[in-house]
């Protein structure tokens, strides 16, 4: 018999996501992904200055808290023509870079790994044996039994107290959960010590940038923080070498902790190798400009679409592919729900029509979402940490292929697998580890040219709106932690005419087509076995493995800067 | 031994560390030295306070704060101090398991709990602009905040309405006092709050069981009660008219002062100069750029456009006249940064004109009000 549930809300991710999930004889048989938020930023970034728009769509997001003012200056730099300084170039790698290996290694032991770690089994544990787990996979500092005695102590005199605060009400003991005491120990004392080191290694950002969430560095043209070798007021050797110091850091981490970790826990989860699919569409824009002709050119990281999981045929990215619907969507469009519009020529006009809160189901046959559904030559995209490695690997990228066939050799796997909730949480470490080994290169390219005396880190010709001309568009990309990022903006009379962002978690998360085709979570979702539909911790496996990060997939955008609707309550 | 400080040593901290948390708690919040037993006493005793943390309008920015937490860090705030029994972002349970967890504590600590809110809170569309559970943000809001003991507002979002609030608030976005005007609100913005303020306030409550004494906008003053301008380690360069014309230029590689660059640390109460982020590396001006005066009320409108200098500061060009310099360096660029500004929010904001001008007058009266 068909039982429909509802998760709301799906928690250990950024923002407000809902699943109501149709189960049939233990499986999802049909499934429906809403955003229950929405703050209207890009109406209210109209007739702004478009050289303050990045500290704006910053706030799109603190958790992957550059991407937007990344997203956002190359906008505008691409409606001005700007070209920027190397310099700057390569800082905007370093602190992407550092982002992504931060917030991925955030995501899986914060945001991910409870889903498959049980705390309370930990307290079983021995401790002797749980050293002996450790000291067998990696030279990791931290594998006496003392420590993880200490470790188990420290939690159960926090269970003792009764009070388990953000552990209360947790899956423990769900028939899922596949790994033994001592697995489960050790995850528990590296959940621990990634606190410890995320914030460490984003201090590069409060280097380079002031501060982490919302590094306030960056610039129309280029960057602000200032070069000089002999100012203690600028980036010199002093703190280059604090910079190094964390990249080691970080490095040490994943290679010792992290990936490890992956090998060690995958085994045990295999069956979510064929778990979690999805429409096998992928798309990259591509990222990190490599050398010195600039962003958009010369990405370390390749752009590119797969489709239907056909690796053979990677297809180069043509923006004018890009559209969006809203037939499911709490907006309207002048033309009707039926058809899909470019961002530039996009128009948004928010338009409530779901049930009036307090409520249990949302009206899934009609609009259940804040977030729109795009779409790339009229078919759902997944982006994200698969969709870049999946085309770095398919175009013979060294770095990715080498770790790839590593990693799949350790678990005696073919890529197929690679199409799964398992393989969105693998390809998501891999990317952390080739990252935090390319960032050396970037830092080494920044020396080498401050070596030569050019110590520009900004282009000052179009910094005055009065050189640009009276209108302009342009469009920025970037390669966030959650994938293909994309802002448009059009630009008149100095000022923002449209803006319009299309984001990961847009692409993933949004709800069906004029067509009926889900978008990509909730095609991913069909065919999941749940254990008990009362603790659906299935859902949050294949969900968490997206890394979704709602607050920036909903946005509002309105050509004409008319706001026209009272929302309209059934 | 004592169980605490046998608690202190599984977790690597000696009585001594213990103690010197203690005396940079009691400095922080400007206590006598006589406090600081007190405050050691408050940490000793388990009885962590329950806490709840709401995100409605938010981008979790603060919860990432929360993540940087250093003195105490996150895990031995999270272990130790209190207990955060719910927060989306970090807690284990989903769904209505994770409801359970807060209804329970709201249920079973009225009237004693920590009510923490990041986000604004969106009035319009009878709440569908932000839902939880299917409930709507205000409605979770007036009843976690009601029963709570007190409630504290981090970041700008929920202390004032913040970026959903801004010119033209499609949402009807609401600041926490705006929707509990009879409760003990806290505010501590910024965008995002600063962690370390964050678990100051959360010590000096547990100490004295009060908030601590805040100003006309409910900002604790032992963070917000000085001027940026005042505290600025530029401060100098201003007064000399030592000023950034350019970005990369002679006096922004020297660390000169970048009030013709936008700065807004004039008009702006906070201890980022002192505080500074990511356990005392950095602030905006130490790394280059202006302050954006992010915990002033409105400052999305107020202090915008973000690179248009503002006018007529207090005290300007002490040891030499700023203009006369502006005038031979530049000329051009400055001037036509300030007009291109006036324009845009004169075209464009004139509907808000008045209410961002009485804003504007009340933090001149809270300026005043500190002189």
């Amino acid at each position: 018999m068909a039982k429909k549930i509802v998760v709301d809300p799906i928690t250990r991710i950024e923002g407000h996501l809902r699943i109501e999930a149709q189960i049939e004889n233990g499986k999802i048989v049909d499934a429906w992904s809403s955003s229950t938020m929405y703050r209207g930023v890009e109406r209210i970034l109209q007739n702004r200055d478009p050289r303050d728009a990045w500290y704006f769509t910053q706030r799109f997001c603190g958790v992957c808290t550059t991407v937007h003012s990344l997203a956002s200056i190359r906008a505008v730099e691409n409606a001005l023509n700007i070209k920027i300084p190397y310099n700057a170039e390569m800082i905007r790698n370093i602190i992407m870079g550092i982002q992504n290996v931060q917030d991925h290694m955030i995501h899986f032991y914060h945001l991910h790994a409870l889903d498959w770690v049980d705390v309370v089994s930990a307290l079983e544990a021995d401790p002797a044996k749980t050293a002996a787990l450790q000291q067998s996979i990696s030279d990791w500092k931290f594998s006496s039994a003392d420590y993880f005695a200490g470790v188990q102590k420290k939690i159960s005199a926090f269970v003792a107290t009764g009070k388990l605060g953000p552990f209360t009400n947790g899956y423990w003991g769900h028939p899922a959960m596949k790994l033994p005491a001592e697995a489960n120990l050790m995850a528990v004392a590296h959940y621990l010590e990634a606190l410890q080191v995320q914030k460490e290694i984003i201090k590069i950002h409060a280097i380079l940038g002031s501060k982490n969430p919302h590094p306030q560095t960056f610039l129309v043209g280029g960057m602000a923080i200032p070069i000089d070798p002999n100012s203690q007021n600028a980036l010199n050797a002093d703190k280059i070498a604090q910079i190094i110091q964390y990249v080691n850091l970080a490095k040490e981490f994943v290679e010792q902790v992290y990936i490890p970790d992956i090998l060690a826990v995958a085994p045990f989860y295999l069956d979510w190798a064929a778990i979690g699919t999805g429409h096998k569409n992928y798309l990259s824009y591509g990222e990190f400009p490599d050398d010195n002709r600039g962003y958009p050119n010369g990405f370390w990281l390749p752009a590119g679409v797969i489709e239907n999981g056909d690796l053979s045929n990677v297809k180069p990215v043509d923006q004018q592919k890009i559209t969006e619907y809203v037939t499911h969507s709490w907006y309207e469009y002048d033309g009707g729900d039926g058809v899909g519009k470019h961002p530039w020529e996009g128009q948004t006009n928010d338009k409530y029509t779901g049930p009036n809160p307090p409520y249990e189901f949302l009206d899934t046959d009609n609009k259940y979402s804040w977030v729109k559904s795009p779409r790339y030559d009229d078919k759902p995209m997944e982006v994200g940490p698969l969709s870049r490695m999946l085309i770095a690997y398919a175009t013979g990228h060294k770095e990715v292929k080498t770790t790839i066939d590593y990693v799949l050799g350790q678990l005696n796997a073919g890529p197929e697998v690679l199409f799964s909730t398992l393989g969105r949480t693998a390809a998501r470490a891999v990317e952390t580890l080739i990252t935090i080994n390319k960032m050396s290169s970037w830092i080494d390219n920044l020396v080498a040219n401050i070596k030569t005396g050019d110590y520009s880190i900004h282009n000052n010709e179009k910094w005055d709106p009065e050189t640009w001309p009276a209108s302009a568009k342009g469009y920025g990309w970037h390669e966030a932690p959650r994938g293909a990022l994309g802002h448009w903006i059009v630009i008149d009379n100095k000022n923002i005419k449209n803006y319009q962002a299309v984001v990961p978690t847009t692409w993933n998360a949004g709800p069906r087509d004029p067509q009926g085709v889900r978008g990509q979570y909730e095609e991913s979702l069909i065919g999941t076995p749940i254990a008990d539909p009362e603790r659906p911790l299935e859902i949050l496996r294949t969900m968490h493995s997206f890394d979704p990060c709602l607050a920036c997939a909903v946005h509002l955008y309105d050509a004409k800067g008319n706001l026209k609707s009272k929302a309209k309550i059934l | 031994m004592s169980a605490f400080n046998e608690l202190l040593a599984t977790h690597g901290v000696s009585r001594r560390d213990f103690l010197k948390y203690c005396s940079t708690i009691g400095a922080m919040l400007a206590l006598p030295s006589t406090m600081i037993p007190k405050i050691a006493e408050a940490i000793e005793q388990d009885n962590r306070p329950p806490v709840i943390w709401l995100e409605f309008q938010d981008c979790a920015g603060d919860s990432e704060g929360l993540l940087r937490a250093s003195r105490p860090g996150v895990a031995e705030l999270v272990l130790d101090h209190i207990s955060l029994d719910y927060h989306e972002t970090i807690m284990a349970a989903a769904g209505h398991q994770a409801e359970a967890s807060k209804n329970a504590t709201v249920e079973k600590y009225k009237g004693q709990y920590i009510c923490i809110v990041e986000g604004s809170i969106p009035t319009g569309a009878q709440g569908a602009y932000c839902t939880i559970g299917g409930h709507s943000a205000e409605d979770i809001l007036k009843k976690v905040g009601g029963d709570a003991a007190v409630v504290i507002a981090v970041g700008s979002c929920s202390a004032f309405g913040g970026l959903p609030a801004a010119y033209p608030n499609p949402t009807g976005a609401k600041a926490v006092r705006d929707l509990l005007p009879n409760k003990t609100v806290i505010n501590l913005p910024g965008c995002p709050m600063n962690v370390d303020n964050l678990t100051g306030t959360i010590v000096h409550y547990l100490t004295f069981g009060s908030a601590p004494a805040m100003d006309r906008f409910n900002r604790p003053k032992f963070a917000y009660g000085k001027r940026i301008h005042d505290n600025c380690e530029r401060r100098s360069h201003f007064d000399a008219g030592q000023y950034v014309e350019n970005w990369g230029d002679y006096g922004h590689q020297q660390g000169w002062c970048l009030y013709k660059m936008g700065c807004k640390g004039p008009e702006t109460f906070h201890n980022c100069p002192t505080l500074r982020w990511n356990e005392g590396l950095s602030w905006p001006v130490m790394a280059g750029h202006g302050c954006a005066g992010c915990s002033e009320p409105g400052f999305w409108d107020t202090m915008m456009p973000m690179y248009r200098r503002l006018p007529n500061v207090p005290g300007f060009g002490v040891e030499a006249s700023a203009l006369n310099i502006g005038t031979a360096i530049v000329g051009a660029s400055a001037a036509i940064f300030a007009t291109h500004g006036a324009v845009t929010v004169a075209r464009n904001w004139k509907n808000v004109a008045s209410a961002k001008a009485d804003l504007r007058e009340e933090i001149k009266e809270h300026s005043d009000d500190v002189e």
